[in-house]
């Protein structure tokens, strides 16, 4: 019998996407969505839910969906998740749950992650009635509102804790809001999230640095319990010459500049570089919303740099799909060794690369191919080559131990060195995914809950 | 012992929630194009020292902005920072008087001055540098250690804190480019004088960066330490983006976190300054739709 092809959300056209930020891939039809959900075989192993990071129940899930019962649906992984629209729209299923479908041997796995955010967008669209939650007469302050802490808030606001988000920026959402494009996480649905969330009692204050407007020993005085959700938002630069010349941008100032300031809204008081030829340094999912930002800011060229193979690049496969359709090129195997220009950028030096060994993390060691040099004509360049915990926390506050890359250390539970202060997502791992980063608010939350219970 | 709890806890939270409204207290024009304000922020005067900065959004949707605290009161809660109106968010802010808000005010960033360990010190304050060198003087003067002080400005009406800075140097030397009051010159005219007839431990140099540039270079073969505090445009404040990156002895450091204070002797002046203009055209356009075409 042949197996029924996967059904796929309709996209926009990659022509005209490119030149506008609205969102590219769109939501499944209940119908589409049904009938995906009727190829699932309901195995009894449930390999898909050993790929998720917290362990929603797919299969079930699945199976409302297929009754057309959505509300039941939606119960289901609110059980284990709490931002389906997100979710579903920025995991790479690829490498969780949809690698471990038995359909995926025979190329068509279920569309887990599209299930997902129709589902999210269902729940969004509905509402939430949420019941009246008694307090508990605990109180617990969450620095950050990116994943992390935004699920460990309203994993504690269930419970009946009293919780109060501290974040710095002037909007929350930490790299919901700020690092990651409207093209491909409308800020509508980051905000319905964080809107639901406030429905349930949790208090947001934006414009607090934890570490500077208030000190962690402060947030203790007055709080019974802390979670760290501080991220890694610290760009790394590659450290050659000519990086500081004006139009070289990590790519956490530029897609701040974009999405968090809104700089690409016609009268935006932010201004950012609009670059004609742009170059983007990386190949992870930061690097393709860069380039992809970067082509629908008007570039007329855009190109990524990465030193590595087409095999070892970190991004969600979707993305690089996506930013190839959208006309960005790949330079692959190449590396920037200089940056060029006077007054600002005007072209970087590279030289091709070859693969090696693996190195102690398993991954193919680039080396340079002497006298292989060249210059790539540029006049904007971003280096999206990662980021690491921001340090501004653990400066202010010396009890707090943290390794030599600048990462929280905690336990299995995310507690830290400091009693009642547990931390957890990318502060704690390092750069990584908003599924781990909410597992990990999850677990925190618990952790929590059991110690002042 | 129960009641100071609840007290205390009812002052934080008082302070948390009085934080999310940034009212404009008091506006003093101190010069053509100077005004000073007295901002609500309790949380931030709680833990600000002088030298620090804040980011301010005047309205939703606006622009971040860095300007150095100038002044606080923890007893009040309150911030005061000194704004010289050059572009469209700062005529913004202009306009806005006592009794309004603004949108957001973060802060206290960076690192506070030290100048501890100094005995013969000159603070140097081109415009409204005298906003950071001010608060240092009152220190200064405090400690049994009145600096000797030089402020620059183009005219006299530009010419700040001039009574403060008075009363709390040892010396003071205001200069004017016009000669309309002091001694006509630059601020590094007087500065080489000094240096030539007397030993200095320390210049703190606060002004535009092409003053602060010019002062270092007049110590440069002098043994004084010259601390300047870079105004380099910044977008977070907190360390995550890597706009206000400046060399300094060959590293580059960030000036929101690192800084905003370095030694000056150290700084890649000639990158900085082409950093600091990189937004010169997007300024002037934005300006002009605020005030209207303005002569250059």
């Amino acid at each position: 019998m042949a197996i029924k092809k996967r059904n796929k959300p309709s996209e926009l056209n990659p022509n005209v996407r490119n030149k506008n930020f609205e969102e590219v891939t769109r939501v499944f039809t209940a119908e589409m969505a049904v009938n995906e959900a009727d190829r699932c075989l309901q195995c009894k192993a449930k390999p898909c839910v050993k790929g998720c990071p917290v362990g929603i129940d797919i299969p079930g899930f699945i199976a409302k969906i297929k009754q057309s019962d959505f509300d039941g649906a939606a119960d289901v992984i609110s059980e284990a998740n709490l931002l389906p629209s997100i979710c579903g729209r920025v995991c790479p299923q690829e490498t969780q749950c949809e690698a471990l479908c038995v359909l995926n041997k025979m190329g068509e796995p279920i569309a887990i992650g599209a299930l997902e955010k129709f589902i999210g967008d269902y729940k969004l669209a509905r509402g939430t009635k949420v019941e009246p939650i008694k307090k508990i007469g605990r109180r617990v302050a969450v620095v950050g509102s990116g994943p992390a802490g935004l699920t460990c808030a309203a994993d504690l606001a269930r419970e009946g804790f009293e919780v109060t988000i501290f974040e710095a920026f002037q909007r929350p959402g930490g790299v919901l809001t700020y690092g990651i494009p409207e093209f491909r996480l409308p800020k509508r649905v980051v905000q319905n999230e964080i809107k639901m969330l406030k429905e349930l009692g949790v208090v947001i204050k934006c414009n607090v640095v934890v570490g500077k407007t208030i000190l962690l020993d402060e947030l203790l005085e007055e709080y019974n319990a802390v979670f760290i959700g501080t991220g890694a938002g610290l760009p790394s630069f590659q450290g050659i010459p000519g990086e500081n010349l004006p139009g070289v941008y990590s790519a956490n100032e530029y897609l701040t500049r974009v999405n968090l300031m809104e700089a690409r809204k016609e009268g935006s008081a932010t201004p950012v570089y609009r670059g004609k030829k742009v170059v983007v340094v990386g190949a992870g999912n930061v690097a393709m919303d860069s380039a992809r930002t970067a082509m629908r800011m008007g570039a007329d060229e855009v190109s990524i740099v990465y030193r590595r193979s087409r095999k070892e690049m970190p991004a969600r496969l979707e993305e690089i799909h996506h930013a190839e359709e959208e006309g960005i090129k790949m330079l692959l195997l190449t590396n920037p060794v200089q940056v060029l220009g006077e007054k600002k950028v005007e072209g970087i030096r590279c030289i091709k690369m070859e693969l090696g060994e693996p190195d102690d993390r398993g991954r193919a060691r680039p080396i340079e191919i002497p006298g292989s040099e060249f210059d790539i004509e540029c006049d904007q360049l971003i280096m999206a080559i990662g980021t690491s915990p921001n340090p501004l926390l653990p400066q202010a506050t010396p009890d707090l131990e943290i390794t030599k890359r600048g990462i929280i250390v905690t336990d299995e539970n995310g507690l830290t060195s400091i009693p009642n202060v547990y931390a957890g997502g990318d502060a704690a791992t390092g750069a990584a995914t908003v599924i781990l980063a909410m597992s990990a608010g999850r677990k925190a939350a618990k952790a929590i809950k059991e110690s002042l219970l | 012992m129960i009641y100071a709890r609840v007290y205390n806890c009812c002052k934080v939270l008082l302070r948390v929630w009085r934080n999310a409204l940034f009212t404009i207290l008091a506006k003093r024009e101190l010069a053509k194009d100077i005004n000073e304000y007295v901002i609500d922020a309790p949380l931030v005067a709680k833990n600000a020292k002088p030298g620090q900065f804040i980011i301010l959004i005047v309205e939703e949707g606006g622009e971040r902005v860095p300007f150095t605290i100038c002044d606080m009161n923890k007893v009040l809660g309150t911030v005061t920072i000194l704004v010289q109106t050059v572009g469209a968010t700062t005529a913004k802010l202009a306009k806005l008087n006592a009794g309004d808000t603004i949108a957001s005010f973060v802060g206290p960033l960076g690192n506070p001055t030290d100048l501890s360990g100094y005995k013969k010190v000159m603070l140097v304050g081109g415009g409204i540098g005298g906003a950071v060198i001010y608060p240092q003087a009152k220190l200064l003067h405090k400690a049994g250690i009145a600096p000797v002080t030089v402020m620059g400005a183009r005219n006299k009406d530009l010419l700040i804190y001039e009574n403060e800075m008075r009363t709390y140097s040892s010396r003071f030397y205001p200069m004017t480019d016009d000669g309309s009051y002091g001694d006509k010159g630059f601020v590094t005219n007087k500065v080489k004088k000094l240096l030539d007839t007397e030993d200095f431990d320390v210049i703190l140099a606060v002004g535009p960066m092409p003053m602060m540039e010019a002062v270092t270079n007049v110590a440069r073969d002098n043994p004084v330490k010259v601390i300047v505090s870079m105004n380099s445009v910044m977008v977070d404040g907190t360390g995550m983006c890597g706009c206000c990156r400046v060399t300094v002895g060959g590293e580059t450091k960030y000036a929101c976190v690192d800084g905003p204070e370095f030694d000056g002797k150290l700084i890649d002046f000639a990158e900085a300054r082409t950093r600091a203009s990189f937004y010169k055209e997007f300024e002037t356009e934005e300006d002009c739709k605020i005030r209207g075409p303005r002569k250059k």
